[in-house]
């Protein structure tokens, strides 16, 4: 057992992992650096001196620009968007108690390109509408799931199962609208295929920042239930929590995160899945750790955007296709080891 | 006789077998008694624990906690008067021995008093009572059977609660580790703990209980000290079993021995 520490003031009382303290640390010091990366070295050099001019209201205009309204925005969206599919992917891994059944493999994150492409498509609508679609589509996809798998018991395997087999048949659906549509509906829908931070601007930030700032903090509130949660429900029941209402408020929370997220980008591929995994592995901790899962998911991003902005330069990738194929590495892995233990 | 939990006028089904276990169901745990619930498999013993502890709404009847409905109580205030050991239980992967147990204290625990002089020592009360202080730092995943009973018997303990509900706790282990679960049962009774368990073998049953409630096909058949009720035409009204009831040689207490084979003829076990 790794190193607990004790912190004791008139009226708190809490006791912390170490190990998971330092490796928090850690984590946010390699996501300052990937953001100073980008922003430093993702296209033109922007040397620190000359940001550090920017920020206190100076520098050449262009460097403004491309600083101020650019990169910035991008990268904050980026750390929002990592750390919100890292939190929904955290909870859904810890309730269904399997790596897969995160928010991107069962089909919310597709749900929810479904609904943006569906209402561009269908309604002409614009980047308002489509993002608002996008939360409807992936609520919607959530509670279809949910659906089919809560009769019987709903186990765990049939979520995951029915949830890949929903995934599936709405990219066949998001297909097929694009290649029904006129060219330019089509072509601001495509975007919809492949999560992207391309021309993201401050609204974005701004917007998807008010978001969370609703949805986290009740979330963090109800993370030692989801704690108890992974004992089976009969113990978390008779350790005192209400089990059926604090599963419903936790999934409600974690689609409503995850459908945000992926209004404001398009639906980014194993950000999710991976980050909790990661930050298990590195904490070797056996409780669901959100706030490091959630600081991962934000190195993650930004890493898979630098990489994605500097592979094809001067052309710019989606960043899920960056997360797509490393995400796509990780995932047979971690299949394999499954199957291997005998629980695949 | 008093009680601080009963049931009364209990209907009992599952929702998704749609099957009534039990109708009109009444009873009554006697206050400081060791309660042994016993019966046929599928005869509703379980189902009974189940509603007893507030874990299953029983579809009609109340099942009252020190004098209201243990359904008016807050979740946590149902788990600082009664802890159950559930079959169910899943340790989290690579949890400690010391962290699980910790984790019985959910229940007196706040948002921010998560860990306070009175937690941790009521932690190192209940793995000592239960013998896993050794075991401390070590792995749920790489116990014994024996040894991960003990674990959770320990959680059940740090929760500090006078009525404690065991769901066939000897299931799966071996012969002895079935006695030393039982003899730790016996001890948490002395000390002045409530106990209502759900047993499978009848004659440990009868060993340990000062009370035990026979049940069949959702009904009490008998209830009482085991050295009163248990004889041979309750054993074969409840089981279906011919048999001899005689003082077990070590503690006198009632043994049912079954009855040789050719003495049952070739009439086969209903």
């Amino acid at each position: 057992m790794s190193r607990r520490l004790t912190f004791r003031a008139p009226g708190i009382a809490l006791r912390l992992d170490a190990r998971t303290l330092w490796v928090s640390g850690a984590l946010l010091l390699a996501a300052l650096a990937a953001v100073t990366l980008t922003v430093v070295a993702v296209g033109i050099r922007l040397p620190l001196a000359d940001i550090a001019e920017i920020l206190r209201g100076g520098g050449r205009r262009a460097d403004r620009f491309v600083l101020l309204d650019l990169r910035l925005p991008r990268v904050c969206l980026g750390l929002l968007t990592g750390a919100a599919l890292a939190v929904s992917g955290a909870v859904f891994q810890s309730l269904s108690r399997n790596p897969l059944g995160s928010p991107d493999i069962v089909g919310f994150t597709t749900g929810s390109a479904t609904g943006a492409v569906l209402a561009i498509v269908v309604f002409g609508a614009g980047p308002v509408g489509s993002a608002f679609a996008a939360v409807v589509g992936g609520i919607a996809t959530a509670l279809i799931v949910y659906g089919l798998t809560a009769r019987g018991g709903g186990s765990v395997r049939r979520l995951v199962l029915v949830g890949i087999g929903i995934a599936a048949m709405l990219v066949a659906v998001n297909s097929y609208l694009i290649s029904r549509a006129r060219l330019d509906a089509a072509q601001s829908a495509a975007v919809w295929l492949v999560g992207t931070l391309n021309g993201r601007t401050w609204d974005y930030v701004r917007l998807l920042g008010i978001a969370l700032a609703i949805l986290t903090p009740p979330l963090l509130l109800l993370s030692r239930r989801l704690q108890m949660l992974a004992m089976g429900e009969d113990s978390a029941r008779s350790l005192g929590v209400p089990v059926a209402g604090s599963r419903l408020s936790l999934m409600v929370l974690a689609v409503a995160i995850c459908a945000v997220s992926t209004a404001a980008t398009g639906p980014v591929a194993f950000v999710a899945l991976a980050a909790p995994q990661v930050t298990r592995r590195l904490t070797r901790s056996p409780r669901v750790q959100l706030l490091p899962a959630a600081i991962t998911g934000a190195l993650l991003m930004v890493l898979s955007d630098f990489i994605a902005q500097r592979i094809l330069a001067p052309a710019q990738l989606p960043v899920g296709v960056v997360t797509g194929a490393v995400g796509g590495a990780y995932l047979a892995w971690l299949l394999s080891v499954q199957w291997r233990k005998g629980n695949g | 006789m008093t009680s601080r939990l009963s049931g009364s006028d209990l209907t009992l089904a599952y929702d998704h077998h749609r099957r009534v276990v039990a109708e009109h169901l009444d009873v009554r745990i006697p206050d400081g008694s060791f309660t042994v619930i016993v019966g046929p498999n599928a005869c509703g013993k379980s189902t009974l624990l189940r509603a007893l502890s507030g874990l299953l709404a029983p579809r009609h009847g109340t099942v009252a906690l020190d004098g209201a409905a243990i359904s008016s109580y807050r979740a946590k205030e149902v788990a600082r008067r009664l802890g159950l050991l559930a079959q169910s239980a899943t340790a989290p992967e690579g949890i400690s021995v010391a962290d699980l147990v910790a984790r019985g204290r959910y229940p007196h625990q706040r948002l921010l008093r998560q860990w306070t002089p009175e937690d941790e020592f009521q932690v190192a009360r209940a793995m000592a009572a239960t013998g896993v202080t050794e075991l401390a730092d070590r792995a749920v995943d790489e116990l014994s059977g024996g040894q991960r009973q003990r674990v959770w018997m320990a959680m059940a303990l740090a929760q500090q609660t006078d009525i404690l509900l065991l769901d066939e706790p000897t299931t799966y282990l071996d012969i002895a580790y079935q006695i030393d679960l039982l003899d730790l049962c016996a001890d948490l009774h002395e000390q002045g703990r409530t106990l209502v368990a759900v047993l499978h073998d009848l004659n440990q049953a009868c060993r340990y209980a000062t009370h035990l409630i026979a049940m069949k096909t959702g009904k009490i058949v008998a209830e009482g000290n085991p050295r009163e009720i248990i004889t041979a035409e309750l054993v074969e009204d409840v089981y279906g079993l011919a048999c001899q009831v005689i003082p077990d040689p070590q503690t006198h207490t009632p043994l049912v021995v079954p009855a040789a084979r050719s003495a049952r003829g070739a009439r086969s076990a209903g």
